[in-house]
């Protein structure tokens, strides 16, 4: 049986994530990062692929994530039991046009930048109780379709600030197995609370899903009275700089260091050479960091617990100009090392 | 959690790196001049055969084309990213708000997608420009027999 | 002479609109509507004629000039036919900074195609 310990699911047998890829684009693949990426595209256009507009070319982006990711598990499209997915176009259609294409039971889901943990939570959860063999967790943003759809066109001309954050052109994608297979474990899930302190800088996400990350890393902590120091690192979805500098300004005066901290908007790019302002957003960030980063990392044995957080801003472009705050909300997953790595 | 929104507010204020204020505004000042100055020499060559008032529509229409152009290729948008606001307040900037959208919606349709977002960023200026054109008009007109 | 004037006015009108964007949170669709209604009140007020005369380009080709146009072909109108102008005299006097825009606009859109910024 599963412990549930105030808002932390903790598995007796946990699940593992048995097979994983990341697939990104241009800029991503001049991050440092880009050795860990199963596939990097020039053009993440994809025209000569059949791509009209930017839309598909996040589908593509997706489809070809999911197919690499079967691909190391060495199954079929055809035995996975069940997809999570999830994608920050409007109606969540990247993730519905690449299930249309791989004929899984799915369901479509929508966290905004945290829809990668959100997935893994209920992916997890679902595989740890026995209710799907196999979970395909995957979450995409595409730079050209979020800029289209949530700023202005893309040959529009406008200078960012110097809070803004940089949308991935990134997928990733896990392969969620039961306990006893080979893979890196699950240890516990923990669903966030939506937080908001009210502010209303659509150009400053990362301080809008601060308190959202703290309030889930202060809740886990304070369940299992832990501290920071009980893990090898404590990554951020996609805090970026200044979202990173006050997460560890406000968990100081909670009382905790924060030293093994950082955050995959930092991480995907170079912030300092790759002109991404802040740092890098959008749920294919923290998905792309986890699969080529977190992940080869707790495989080679070089990390042996992490807790990992995704974090979402949940407004609307609606709900912003009618002058609403910005909430945020941040899930987190705690990552083990493999059993293999763990004797040796 | 040890917060409310307003020490939040304060927290983040401290936070937000600054704009680097003087690079920003030599970037403008030098972008936005050298627009101007492109006009005025246009400016100056058209009023050698019209007068100043066709002079002047002229010199709007041949930088619109220029940004048109440029927007095409990318390199407004290219250039905007360090000019900010040197590409933004001249008449190419007005041009590269309708020319961008109309580029970008072609996906959605000549009608829904061109058509209907082509004054989707310049609208605001048209409608509000045209609104106190009419006050001043209205005014304008009162002063007028009033006087 | 002119040609210096355009360039240190236009630039300087410019600089105005950067420092708006770099201290305060006004959007960059707000600061223009401001400058479109902006240039129609000075114009208005007799303040933007001199400017014009002095720097040509540097005072048309700035969205300041834009109002001034606007508020300029009104008066004109106005003179002509009296009240119905208060209606045709604006954006006849900015017909042809339209047109051109949303001719170009359209061929753009016929040739052209999005781009990524990566």
């Amino acid at each position: 049986m599963s412990v549930r310990r105030k808002d932390t699911i903790v598995f007796e047998h946990p699940p593992v994530i048995s097979a994983w890829a990341a697939v990104g684009g241009k800029r991503e693949g001049e991050g440092p990062l880009a050795s860990g990426f199963d596939l990097l595209v020039e053009d993440a256009a994809f025209g000569p692929e059949g791509c009209s507009g930017w839309e598909s070319a996040e589908t593509m982006l997706q489809s070809k994530c999911a197919r690499i990711c079967l691909r190391k598990a060495g199954i079929s499209a055809r035995e996975v039991n069940l997809a999570f997915a999830g994608d920050m176009q409007a109606q969540c259609t990247a993730s519905a046009y690449a299930m249309r294409a791989l004929g899984v039971p799915f369901a479509g889901l929508y966290g905004a930048c945290s829809t990668m943990t959100e997935s893994l939570c209920l992916g997890a959860a679902f595989a740890g109780a026995g209710y799907s063999e196999r979970t395909l967790v995957m979450t995409s943003s595409h730079f050209c379709a979020a800029e289209r759809q949530f700023r202005t066109p893309l040959t529009y001309g406008g200078k960012r600030t110097t809070t803004a954050q940089w949308t991935a052109t990134a997928a990733g994608a896990c392969l969620l197995r039961p306990a006893g297979t080979a893979g890196i474990p699950v240890l516990s899930v923990t669903f966030g609370r939506v937080q908001d302190y009210g502010v209303h800088d659509i150009n400053n996400m990362g301080a809008a899903m601060m308190p959202a990350a703290a309030s889930t890393l202060l809740a886990y902590f304070h369940a299992f009275d832990a501290s920071p120091q009980d893990f090898d690192a404590i990554l951020t979805g996609d805090l970026g700089e200044v979202g990173s500098e006050l997460l560890c300004t406000q968990m100081r005066r909670e009382g905790y260091d924060l030293s093994n901290h950082w955050d995959c908007g930092c991480l995907l790019y170079d912030t300092s050479r790759q002109n991404v302002q802040a740092g890098g957003s959008g749920p294919g960030c923290s998905a792309a960091v986890l699969c080529a980063r977190v992940l080869p990392r707790l495989q080679r044995g070089e990390w042996k617990r992490v807790l990992f957080l995704s974090t979402g801003a949940l407004m609307s472009q609606t709900t912003f100009l009618q002058g609403e705050s910005i909430p945020g909300i941040a899930h987190a997953v705690e990552l083990g090392a493999p059993k293999e790595a763990a004797t040796v | 959690m040890k917060l409310d929104p307003k020490t939040y507010s304060k927290m983040v204020r401290r936070a937000v790196p600054h704009s680097p204020v003087l690079k920003d505004c030599l970037w403008a000042f030098f972008v936005g001049g050298s627009i101007c100055l492109a006009g005025e020499i246009l400016r100056q060559t058209y009023l050698t055969w019209y007068d100043g008032e066709m002079a002047g529509t002229l010199t709007s229409i041949s930088l619109i084309f220029a940004s048109a152009v440029a927007t095409l290729f990318g390199w407004y948008q290219k250039l905007a990213t360090h000019a900010g606001a040197g590409t933004l307040v001249p008449i190419t900037g007005f041009a590269n708000s309708v020319v961008s959208p109309a580029i970008e919606f072609k996906t959605e349709g000549w009608v829904s997608g061109v058509g209907a977002h082509i004054f989707g960023i310049a609208g605001p200026v048209l409608a509000y420009g045209t609104l106190a054109g009419w006050v001043w008009g209205v005014i304008y007109w009162a002063m007028s027999k009033g006087g | 002479m002119s040609y210096l004037w355009a360039f240190v006015i236009g630039g300087a009108i410019c600089v105005v609109g950067q420092l708006l964007l770099d201290y305060t949170a006004l959007s960059p669709a707000r600061i223009l509507t401001g400058y479109v209604v902006t240039g129609v009140v000075l114009s208005a007020a007799g303040l933007y004629q001199p400017l014009a005369d002095l720097a040509g380009a540097g005072a048309s080709v700035p969205l300041l000039g834009f109002g001034h146009l606007l508020a300029q072909g009104v008066c004109r109108a106005v003179d002509e036919t009296g009240l119905p102008g208060v209606f045709t005299g604006g954006l006849c006097a900015a017909s042809g900074g339209v047109t051109a825009s949303l001719v170009f606009a359209l061929l753009a859109a016929l040739v052209g195609r999005s781009r990524d910024q990566n």
